[in-house]
């Protein structure tokens, strides 16, 4: 039976048509005609003007004035430049990385263990404690680590001295050693939510039939987790990955807000350093070429992604 | 096999009106020490993720003498009001309130709308190129929002809406649909096709197949999207900040924030105006909870 339908399904598929029988493909136009309209206006248009600053010296009052490809020229051996990407990475670390792989297990231990053992109220409990730094506005949130991590009378070097640790206090944002590193810790602690409220979403589709045949197996937590849990929520695993990557390469309002990108260039990110070419330096050209170039970064890695994602959805079609 | 069976099953189970079989309440539990040690440490997790807010909670309700001999770890001595009040009038915060909740709602239901339409043509009605129409919509996502600020302060003012919530309202609109295309259109891409069918068979055009059948089976998906722009929107920044200039326009971030430039908040003050500031979204938050744990993906597979 099963042979039959796929043969069925691999005729259907070959002839392209929409779900809806009968209905052809480009009757379903209409339908994004509202939205493209406004991307265009909103999105579409702002971008080509970019892309046209770009190859301009425009200061924001006289107009921008032709000057080919300097700004492309004077981007590449642009060490801030670089430097700034350098941090992109940790920003990925930070949240896209650690939030994802830490989340997924999070999820897994409340949704199987905590869920079943000590019942749904308490799992529920906990991912909401976990999202709560999703909902706290960005600059608020600055404004308050900013406060917990000032160097005199802030709250984390206040509890290092009265558990004895006192020489371990420091300027946690203010030295280049630290600022780094500190910015992230406050981004998985921000991020961390976020997959874990996705993923247990996810989970409930699992059929816990499936759990107990595999326990019955004799799988443990780990195998269970990796054959059943992993592959059922693949496609929010993707979805939460890509969005959160996109966000960690334009992380703009924690470094904004807590470190201006010092100091030095030691928390400097590209969307950062666009900002403060195109209303610091009013460098409207340069810093248009920052941005340009970044969107053209992310705009790979969402290609690449997205093209793997739907060759991985076609081959389980298929199979 | 049997993974792929599961989606399946459990439609079947639901056309059926079968009841999901409970589990007892106490046999299952057989707890090991293993299972209360994760959860301490799940636990200890929340603590520490909790941190930051139950500081600002002890140190809202402080006077700035208290603060000064307590330092920011105390409980307040006794509890002081004044600093939550002078930040609720400096900033005349019930207007800023309905300032941020009319832009998030209008913003909300707008660009679930719009995602909507997007995916029922994409995910449902399979338009050539999909994908790449997704990646181009994905753009709104993609872009630093920077990007914009230069141009579409020159194209606001060019028809009258600079200063005007609806410049932002239209911005996020486009911002936040991007997001929901993309997760509504793979979604709706995977959509049960007897549904489709047996509406396509009734004599349902395409209108009515999207509200009759497509927007029912989604709407736990469409509520999802509909908390997360809200929440998202409510938490913008750099747009509200460069687009409302005027004090009446202002959202709860920006109010805020600018507020911190002034000398004369002191932490206590501070702390309270952070209070104030995640006070909706939480509340907002604790209503909707419910609605975020019936999935994502829900309307996809039930």
């Amino acid at each position: 039976m099963a042979i039959a339908t796929r043969s069925k399904e691999r005729a259907r598929r070959s002839v392209p048509t929409s779900l809806i029988p009968g209905s052809s493909r480009n009757a379903f136009w209409l339908y994004l005609l509202p939205g493209l309209a406004l991307l265009t206006l909103i999105i579409v248009v702002p971008l080509l003007w970019n892309v046209y600053l770009t190859f301009t010296s425009y200061r924001g009052i006289r107009p921008p004035e032709f000057i080919g490809l300097d700004n492309w020229v004077e981007l590449f051996g642009d060490t801030t430049f670089w430097t700034s990407f350098r941090n992109s990475v940790a920003m990925i670390i930070a949240m896209v990385v650690v939030p994802t792989v830490v989340g997924l297990v999070l999820a897994a231990m409340l949704f199987d263990l905590i869920g079943r053992k000590f019942g749904g109220r308490m799992a529920s409990f906990l991912r909401a404690t976990y999202y709560l730094p999703q909902i706290l506005p960005g600059v608020i949130a600055a404004i308050v680590i900013g406060w917990i991590l000032r160097p005199e009378n802030g709250a984390l070097n206040q509890v290092l001295a009265a558990v004895g640790l006192g020489g371990l206090q420091g300027n946690w944002l203010g030295s280049p050693d630290t600022a780094l590193p500190s910015i992230m810790v406050i981004m998985v602690w921000v991020q961390l939510g976020y997959p874990v409220v996705i993923f247990m979403a996810a989970l409930q589709r699992v059929d816990p039939e499936l759990y107990e045949a595999a326990e019955l197996d004799g799988a443990n937590w780990f195998q269970r987790f990796r054959a059943i849990t992993v592959s059922i929520i693949r496609p929010e695993i993707f979805v939460v990955t890509l969005t959160r990557a996109i966000a960690a390469l334009k992380v703009f309002g924690p470094v904004y807000a807590l470190t201006g990108g010092g100091p030095g260039t030691s928390t400097i990110v590209p969307a950062y350093y666009a900002y403060s070419e195109f209303f610091q330096s009013q460098q409207v050209g340069y810093g248009a070429t920052i941005a340009t170039a970044l969107t053209a970064v992310i705009a790979v890695v969402s290609i690449i992604f997205v093209l793997v994602q739907t060759r991985l959805e076609r081959s389980e079609e298929a199979r | 096999m049997a993974i792929t069976d599961t989606p399946a099953g459990s439609t079947a189970r639901e056309a059926l009106k079968e009841p999901p079989r409970k589990r007892p309440r106490g046999g299952r539990a057989r707890k090991t020490a293993g299972d209360w040690l994760i959860l301490g440490i799940a636990v200890l997790i929340g603590l520490l993720i909790a941190v930051p807010f139950l500081l600002i909670l002890a140190n809202s309700f402080k006077s700035p003498t208290d603060y000064a001999t307590g330092g920011p770890l105390s409980l307040p001595s006794s509890l002081y009001f004044d600093g939550i009040t002078a930040f609720w009038e400096r900033v005349d915060f019930p207007q800023k309130l309905w300032n941020s909740f009319f832009i998030s709602s209008v913003v909300a239901v707008l660009a679930v709308g719009i995602s909507m339409f997007n995916a029922f043509a994409l995910g449902i009605g399979r338009v050539r190129g999909r994908t790449w129409l997704v990646l181009l919509i994905l753009l709104a996502n993609m872009l630093p929002q920077e990007v914009l600020l230069y141009p579409l302060y020159f194209m606001f003012r060019a028809v009258g809406l600079y200063d005007n919530v609806w410049a932002v309202i239209i911005i996020f609109t486009v911002i936040q649909s991007a997001f929901g295309t993309y997760l509504l259109a793979s979604v709706y891409g995977t959509f049960p096709k007897e549904l489709l069918e047996a509406a396509s068979l009734d004599g349902a055009n395409r209108w009515q197949i999207l509200w009759r059948v497509v927007f029912p089976i989604s709407r736990p998906t469409l509520s999802v999207l509909l908390i997360f722009f809200f929440i998202w929107t409510w938490n913008e920044f750099l747009i509200p900040l460069t687009f409302l200039v005027g004090n009446d326009n202002q959202t709860v971030p920006v109010a805020i924030t600018v507020l911190q430039g002034d000398r004369l908040m002191d932490v206590t003050t501070t702390s309270a105006s952070a209070l104030l500031g995640l006070l909706p979204t939480l509340i907002f938050f604790l209503i909707f909870q419910r609605t975020l744990t019936r999935g994502i993906t829900a309307g996809a597979v039930k």
